[in-house]
Parts: C-alpha cells; structure tokens; sequence
C-alpha cells in the first residue's frame, strides 16, 4: 500500500487541497490534547528532578533535565502516543466506514483512485503535522518546567536557561523531529492500511480501529528504541 | 456498447456464488437480472467496473475484457460507466450536490458554473430539489439512494448499472425513477443493467431479463418470453409463489 501511495503522489490534484484538510484535521485540532499532556509532564519533570537532587546536584539542572528529556524522549513519544490513539483511531474507523459501506468502491468506479484521494493526504498531513505537534509540545513541556521551577522550587529564570542551555545540542531538535516524522508517518499508514482491510459492519469497523490504535503505539515504542540505538 | 457477462465465475474463499452466469446487456438496452436475495447479483455488477475480478469466465464491455484492462484503460472504462449502489454508498464526509457533482469535477468540459446547473438538474430528475447543501446523513433511505442515481447520472455516462434502484421506495417515486431510468435510455442510449426485485418496475424498464440461480443463468430472454416460460423457477420467483419449486422438488 505505501508503495502504491508513492506511485498515488503523481496525481497532484485530487490530493492537494484534501492534504491541506487532513493537516487540520490531523494537526491543528491535535494541538489541545498535545499541549495539555506536554504541560503537565513539564510540571512532574521540574518536581521529580528537584526532589531527586536533593542539595546533591546543582538546582540548575533541573534546567537540563527538563529540557533534555522533553526534547529526547517524552515530548516526541507523549505526543506520538496521544496522536497514535487520537489520529490513528480517526483514520481507521472513518477509512473502515467508507469501506464497509462501499464508499471506497464508489470511489473507484468514478474514477478516483482511492491511495490519491484518501491515503496519501493523510500520511502526507502526519509527516508535515506531527513534527510541528511536537515542537509545540516541547515548548509547552520546557515552558511548564520553567513557570514550576521559578514558582515552587525557588529558582531564577537565569539558572533555569543556565541549565537548559548548558548540554544543548542542535541535533536534539533534529532528533526530536526524525522520530515525530516517523511517527506521523507510521501513524497514519497504520490508520489507512487497517481501515482499508476492513470487513463486516460496525463490529468490523470497531476492530480495525483496536487494531490500529494498539499496533501503531507499539510501533511507535519500537521505532522510539531503534532511533535511540541508531542516532545517539 | 454491449456489456457480455461470459460464464462468470466466482468464490469468496470456499462459498461458491457464481458458478458459470452469462448474460448480455445489448446496445442502447436495458438488462434487467433478477435472482433470489444472495443470489450473486450485485457480485456480478461489480464485476462490470472491475470492483471484483472473476475467478474464471469474463465480462466484455464494448468488447473489452475488464480484467485485463490496466488501470489507466479501466479509469477511463469506468469513467463511461455510472453506478448506483445498492446502499447507495455516497460520501459522508460531502454535501449532497458535492457527491452528484464529485464525477463532473474532473470533467475539464464542465465549469464550476456549469457544474453547478448540472448538479440542480440531476436532483430535480430524481426529486430532490433544494436537498443540495443536505449532509447525506441527514436524507431518509429512499432520498439517499435517489441522491445515489442522481451522482450516477450526472455525467451522462455510456453505460448505466442500477443496484435494486426502487427498493425501498414508495409506489410514486418508483414510477418516477423507472421512467428516468427509460429516459436515460431513449435520450443518450444508455446501455443499462438494472437489478431488481420488483416485477413491475422490472416490466416497465426491461427489454431483456436474464434470471442468476444456484449462480448459473436459469432464464434469458426477453419480457414476452419470461412472461410465456413455464420454467418453473422463474415462475415461482416472479408471480412469488414458492410452492412451484417444491412441487418440481
Ligand atoms: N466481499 C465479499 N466477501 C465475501 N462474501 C461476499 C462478498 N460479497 C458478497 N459475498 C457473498 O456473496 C453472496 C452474493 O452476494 P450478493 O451481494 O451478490 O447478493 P445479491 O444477489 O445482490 O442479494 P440481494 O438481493 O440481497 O442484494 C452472498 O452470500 C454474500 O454473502
Ligand atoms: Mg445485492
């Protein structure tokens, strides 16, 4: 199927202004459910960093582990997780209604090749969308930290940018947006693939969105480790 | 412009629905196929636009054998073809008036003004005038699958396939759409193949009926002569009275 998409990318036109309403669709009514998650783990990562440095380890990196682990790991993986449940689960049961209710084959007998109309904008709006989620979600995440550690841990402004910036490398940005790509792309090709592979009714429809859901979460967790391994 | 159903066979995994059915939809004529529920009807219809592929046997449309079609020769067969579906399947995610005139936008002929005008022409055909800006789940049934012709017929296609189009509907709005179903045919000859339970609606568009049982052809033939058989199936099936097949046993 994705190989079909690819060959699906020449016909510009039919997905053109589809992709630009799935970017909404996927993206900007994603950015509520993004933020709220991405905030409240900046809370918890100031809190927990303090109390485990305890006077041992300079109050300013809380600054660093705030930042390092938002960027690295909970805010492309939080997001991805909370996209995963929230798009995926969009993009199968609405692909797996189209099907079971013959949708999708009359869009094939009037002459709209299904991969152009349906697939490719949203795998094209979760590869474009998904990073952007995230980088919003970082800074959300970063930004909480920094209101919990100049409200509740006495900190100054200056000592938490002290840390943020201390060990911050530009390729933690790049490598925050190589896995939310990856995951806004595995996301939606799993929506699509099981909505598509839908049989039977309601029930069927319930099944590929389980399935999608579930298969794209641990998708993302093993794509999460293999970037770990390959690129730090 | 003929559609040649030629010994049409096809299984879905170990449940064998079509066991060798042929039928012929002639030049400017209209098909009707009758069968009992399950029979194997709308499997043989989507045969005709390639939505399924036949295990053995072939369908010929203007001489062409669909399944060896590549995609680009079967989009412009299908292009010529309009279908309704027996559910009507139209796009949820679009208004009505979007669903009639989604096949017209890709006509380069058709401006958008243009398109428009043959949008409100094809919802007055079948009733529905001012249902336009409707979402599709917002029509009863029998509006939806009226919304469904009016997108088949949108873009005067060359070939015509209705999936039971009156079911469901009441004795008026048969009427109504048989006679579009004729006129379709008079005035662009349209080649067409209509499914259908109801007899009189199957009298009143048919002029060759061809009859699916236990998957093979069990009748064809034209009204007269369905009308004359003494086939005891085909009789059983049209006057409805099963008792005829199990008196044969
Ligand atoms: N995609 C499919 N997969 C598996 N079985 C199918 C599929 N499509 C149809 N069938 C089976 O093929 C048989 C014939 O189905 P079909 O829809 O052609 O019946 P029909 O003659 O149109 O009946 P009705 O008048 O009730 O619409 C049915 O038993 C159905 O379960
Ligand atoms: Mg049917």
């Amino acid at each position: 199927m994705i190989w079909r998409a690819g060959a699906a990318l020449k016909e510009v036109d039919v997905w053109l202004g589809l992709t630009l309403r799935q970017m909404t669709k996927i993206g900007v009514d994603s950015v509520p459910i993004a933020l709220f998650i991405a905030m409240f783990t900046g809370i918890v990562l100031a809190l927990q960093a303090s109390y485990t440095f305890t006077g041992a380890i300079p109050l300013y990196f809380v600054g660093v582990l705030v930042g390092k682990t938002m960027m690295l790991e909970l805010g492309p993986v939080l997001t991805g997780l909370a996209l995963a449940g929230r798009v995926g689960a969009n993009i199968s049961a609405e692909l797996g209604t189209m099907k079971v209710t013959e949708q999708i084959d009359a869009l094939e007998t009037m002459a709209y090749p299904p991969v152009a109309y349906l697939v490719v904008p949203r795998i094209l709006a979760g590869i474009i969308m998904f990073p952007i989620v995230t980088a919003l979600a970082i800074g959300m995440g970063i930004g909480a930290g920094w209101l919990t550690a100049l409200q509740l841990l006495d900190m100054s402004t200056y000592e938490f940018m002290h840390g943020l910036t201390l060990f911050f490398l530009p390729f933690d940005v790049f490598f925050a947006m190589i896995k939310a790509t990856s995951f806004g792309f595995m996301v939606t090709s799993i929506g699509c693939f099981y909505g598509f592979q839908t049989r039977g009714g309601a029930e069927g429809v319930g099944r590929s969105t389980t399935q999608a859901v579930v298969i794209s979460s641990m998708v993302i967790l093993v794509l999460d480790a293999f970037w770990a391994v390959t690129l730090l | 412009m003929s559609i040649e159903i030629r010994d049409l066979h096809k299984a879905f995994g170990s449940k064998e629905v079509l066991r060798g059915f042929s039928a012929t939809a002639r030049d400017g004529e209209t098909l009707v196929i009758l069968g009992g529920s399950g029979s194997g009807k709308s499997v043989t219809l989507k045969h005709v636009v390639g939505l399924l592929d036949p295990d053995r046997g072939e369908v010929l449309v203007d001489g062409d054998r669909v399944d060896s079609l590549g995609q680009a020769e079967l989009y412009a067969l299908r292009r010529k073809v309009g279908y309704v579906f027996q559910f009507a399947a139209l796009f949820d995610s679009l208004t009505v008036a979007e669903n009639v005139g989604m096949g017209l936008q890709r006509m380069k002929e058709y401006t958008p003004a243009d398109r428009e005008r043959r949008v409100e022409e094809c919802l007055d055909l079948v009733d529905l005038e001012g249902f336009g800006s409707r979402m599709p789940a917002e029509l009863s049934g029998g509006q939806r699958k009226r919304a469904g012709i009016a997108r088949a017929i949108a873009t005067e296609p060359d070939y015509l396939l209705y999936d039971e189009p009156t079911t469901g509907l009441d004795p008026l709005t048969r009427a109504v759409i048989d006679r579009l179903i004729n006129r379709m045919k008079e005035e662009l000859r349209v080649t067409g193949i209509v499914i259908t339970h109801d007899m009189e609606s199957a009298f009143r568009v048919a002029d060759r009926f061809a009859m699916i049982h236990e998957g093979r052809q069990q009748f064809e033939g034209s009204p007269e002569e369905i009308r004359e058989t003494r086939d005891p199936v085909v009789r059983a099936f049209i006057e409805g009275r099963p008792e005829l097949i199990e008196e044969v046993g």
